[in-house]
This record gives structure tokens, sequence and C-alpha cells, in this order.
């Protein structure tokens, strides 16, 4: 089963770049993404470039309205994710509490779906 | 001559023997085999209707456990089947076909139950989730009795069940017991979950259909033997075991409620403390601590005699502290030090309290009851009517009316 961690964090709770705080989160994401390659788990990844670069879009009688900004203004933003193929939850937990981020902010896991209309 | 009726009789109370002590072992075993909780359900709920039928004619089976096991499984393939014509997703059968054991109705029935317990009391599923899936699966209540239980309508129990059923799936939550990695947390969110369902029937007095107090016992002695040498599964059932002992002293004749420190020691049930003394005591031996160990060991303290080991407690709060540092066990500790002399100072620690616990109606009754020993009378009497107002039960204001009262004596 393929799960996608999401991973959330509040910017000002996350360690600033210079610190042995940051160079440790750093090692963090770099030991999990070791981990998950090596058990084999690893099917994606990316980082998101922060939220004051987001543009959303959504489209109102028929006309394109594009704004500047997130789709919601919260606390904690959509930071990266990874996608993980596993056999249960449990197993995407143990990846989810890896990643350095759950720390100061939170990992959402939620399963891909799999849509397969043969069955 | 014709017996029909009570053949019909006889074989459906037999029926319902072997699925009341065994619908646990048979959930486990088809959930491990077809892999969908409803589907598992709903497979042994069409074997046991067959088995009426077979039973009444062929005579009761050498092992009907294994007969309904088998029945069921055939059930639950020729569902999938249906499901496959009807043009639903359904299961890949070919590979649990080649699992199809024609001798199994012969064999032992392997355990599974412990699996099954984890998959039930699984965190991703909500707190009143894992106590139903519990109490449906592994102890065989029905519906209507869990929503008694819970105050809720069977209609709303009902959808609570099947969502629960569905997000097992859908989440990928697995059928299996957890690794050494997360064995401690998913193991507490288990012990968690039978103590919530033992102190449900305890709080309540039991008024349900079914009496959840022996149904949690039954849960935690059932684990006991399925994952034995485990330290805080004894210190949990420990835990269960010297609490039931007192439950006759813990009412007076009058029906209000009687703190542990003023019970009738002959009222407490010989047999139960002993054995969860003597459990306590094994757990404490394996050198492992963990929560439930120390609130054994508090309740254990309560029921020192002549006096409550309030001194002990103190320290054990201490260590409890650590495991859970919670405004609840913060609460318990204040009052502890309220008895060891220290009044003044668990006045302190529960005004720290307050923003946390201000809605929790044992709050108040501690401070009340702090209040009343430091001669405060008139900020006791407040607190009273405040712990009176939110008690749970009639028996719990019945015992604050009566203390509120001897302020004024």
């Amino acid at each position: 089963m393929k799960y996608m961690l999401l991973i959330y964090n509040n910017p000002t709770e996350e360690p600033t770049y210079g610190t042995p705080e940051f160079d440790a989160m750093m090692g963090g994401f770099f030991a999990a993404n070791e981990k998950m390659q090596a058990d084999g788990v690893l099917a994606g990844g990316e980082g998101l470039q922060g939220i004051e670069t987001a543009t959303s879009l959504r489209i109102k009688s028929g006309k394109v309205e594009t704004m500047d900004g997130p789709f919601a203004e919260t606390r904690e933003h959509l930071g990266g994710y990874y996608v993980v193929d596993v056999p249960d939850l449990d197993a995407a937990l143990k990846y989810a509490a890896l990643l350095p981020s759950a720390n100061f902010g939170t990992i959402e896991v939620r399963p891909l779906m799999d849509y397969n209309p043969a069955g | 001559m014709n017996n029909a009726a009570p053949k019909a009789i006889a074989v459906n109370k037999a029926v319902n023997d072997v699925i009341r002590s065994d619908r646990g072992r048979l959930m486990a075993g088809l959930v491990s085999r077809l892999g969908d909780f409803q589907l598992a359900e709903d497979a042994l709920q069409d074997a046991t209707i067959s088995a009426l039928g077979h039973w009444g004619r062929s005579g009761i089976p050498d092992n009907p456990t294994a007969w309904l096991m088998k029945a069921s499984f055939n059930k639950g393939i020729a569902r999938i089947r249906k499901a496959k014509r009807e043009g639903q997703k359904g299961h890949d059968l070919s590979l649990i076909i080649e699992d199809e054991d024609p001798m199994y109705a012969q064999e032992e029935i392997p355990d599974e139950r412990l699996r099954l317990i984890f998959t039930c009391c699984h965190p991703a599923l909500e707190e009143k989730s894992r106590i139903a899936l519990t109490l449906r699966t592994v102890c065989n209540l029905n519906t209507r009795e869990i929503a008694d239980a819970f105050l809720d309508t069977e209609t709303t129990m009902g959808q609570r069940l099947s969502r629960s059923k569905a997000k097992i799936k859908s989440k990928g939550i697995g059928f299996v017991v957890p690794e050494p990695a997360q064995w401690g947390e998913r193991l507490n969110t288990v012990l968690s979950t039978l103590h919530l369902i033992f102190t449900t029937g305890y709080v309540s007095g039991d008024a349900s259909s079914r009496n959840l107090c022996l149904e949690g016992m039954f849960l935690m002695r059932l684990l006991d033997q399925l994952q034995s040498q485990d330290a805080e599964i004894e210190g949990a059932l420990a835990l269960m075991l010297l609490t039931q002992s007192r439950k006759t002293a813990r009412v007076s004749s009058e029906g209000a409620t009687v703190p542990i420190s003023e019970q009738d020691h002959a009222l407490w049930d010989a047999e139960l403390l002993q054995e969860g003394q003597a459990l306590l005591a094994r757990a404490v031996q394996r050198r492992n601590p963990g929560a439930f160990q120390i609130k054994a060991a508090i309740a254990d303290c309560h029921m020192e005699t002549p006096e409550p080991d309030w001194a002990q407690m103190l320290l054990l709060y201490q260590s409890l502290w650590r495991f859970e540092p919670t405004p609840v066990v913060a609460l318990n500790w204040a009052v502890v030090l309220s008895e060891t002399g220290q009044p003044e100072l668990a006045l302190q620690k529960l005004g720290e309290l307050k923003d946390a616990l201000s809605e929790f109606q044992p709050w108040h009754a501690a401070n009340a009851s702090v209040l009343r020993k430091l001669n405060r009378s008139e900020k006791a009497s407040e607190a009273y009517a405040e712990a009176i107002s939110r008690a749970p039960t009639e028996a719990d204001r019945l015992f604050l009316r009566g203390k509120l009262k001897q302020l004024y004596n």
C-alpha cells in the first residue's frame, strides 16, 4: 500500500539556518531518506518552497480567479511530502516518526487512492 | 414422536454457546484469512444460520468451533464470488483459494486473538470506536448492548461500528502484532482501552445489560494469557482486580459513595485482593516499570490496613509523573499531599491546575476536601456545591452532600 507522508510545519517553530538544531534537522532528514531508500520503500518525495511563493486559482462562474497566497492561511503549512510503499499503516507511521519535522510539526499519513476499475 | 421444537431449542443453545465462548477466536481466524472485518462478521453470521440447519439434522459436530470456522470461511468465499459476479471490486480470489485447506475442520484453530485485539485497539481509531469494536469483536456483545453502555442509540452505535471497520480497511491498518519498536506505545493504547471498558462499567454501576467490569477483566486476563510475562499487562490486570475487590464496599447502605479510607475492609473480596497483590508483586519483580504497575501500586497503598500508606503514595506519584505528566495525575498527587500534612501546598497545586481542570468534577471535589482540611468552610462549601452539581452519579452526590453537611456540624 502506498502512503503519502505530508509534512506540516509552522515556520516560526522550525530551527533557524546556521544553528546546531538546524544541522540536526538536516541530518535527520538525510538519515530518514537513507533509511527509506535502503528499505526499498521510497516511492517519491519533494520539498516545497514557502507559502509566500504560492499562487491559488479557482474558477467561479466560468471565470478564472487567480490569487496570491496559499489555499488556506493556517499556522502549519504543507512543506513537502514523501511517498512510501509499505505493507500497512504501522509501517508508514514508523517512517513518519523518522522525519525530524514530527518533533515540531505534524506528519499527516494518508493512503494513496488505488483506482483500479477492473477490481 | 415429534420433538422438533425442543430439538430446535437445544441446537440453538449449542450454537449460541459456541459463539459466546469462541467468537473472538473465530473472528480472529476469519479476519486473518479473509482480510476484512465486515466480511468476516457477515460470513460468521451466515455460517451460524447454516449451523442451525446442519446441526439440527446431523447432530452437533465433534469440534463445533472448527466446523463454524470452516463453514464461515466457505461462506466468506461465496460472498466474494458473488461480489465478483456482480462486478464489485473484490479480493484477489486466487490468493485466498490457494490458502483453503479442506482438512481445516479437524485441526486446532490457531489463536490469533492477540492480533485481533491490537487491530481493534489501534491508535489510528477513535477511542470510543476502539472500545466498541473490541466489545463487538472479541467479547461478542451485540450493537444494542454496546449502545446501552454508552447511552447511545442502536443506530448510532451501528454506524460507528461499520465506520470503524471500513476505516481499518481504508487506512490500511494491518492485522498484525506490532513490532518491538512500536510495542510499548501500542500496548499502552490496548491497556488503556481495556481499562476504559472496565471503568465504564465501574462508574455506571453496570446498569447496562452486560457487565462491562467483567468484560474488561475477561479481556485483560485473555491478554495476559496471550502475551504472558509482560509486567505492564500484569500491572493493568492487578489494578482491575484491586479495584473490583472493593466493588461492594464502595457504596454505603444509603447508596452513597464511600472513599477507600472509610470502607469496611470486611466487605473487600479477599480472593480478588490477594490475586491482585500477588500479580503486582510478580510484575514489579520484572524490573520493567510502567504507568499501570504504578497505578496498581497506588491502589494497593490505598488499601493498606489499618491506614492507607500515604507516604508511599507520594513517592509513587512522583514516579507516575515521569510516565504521565498530565493534569489528572497532578490532581491526584495534590490530594495525597493534603493527606500527608501539606494541605497548603496541595491547595497551591490545585490552583495551578484550575485552567486545565475547571471543567473536571474531581478537581472541584478535591478543592472542597482540601479547603475543608484548612477549615476554610465558606470556600469549601462553594467548592462542594460545584462538585455536587457536576457529580456523575447519584452515589457521588449523596457522598458530597454528606461532607457538605459535616462542614457546619
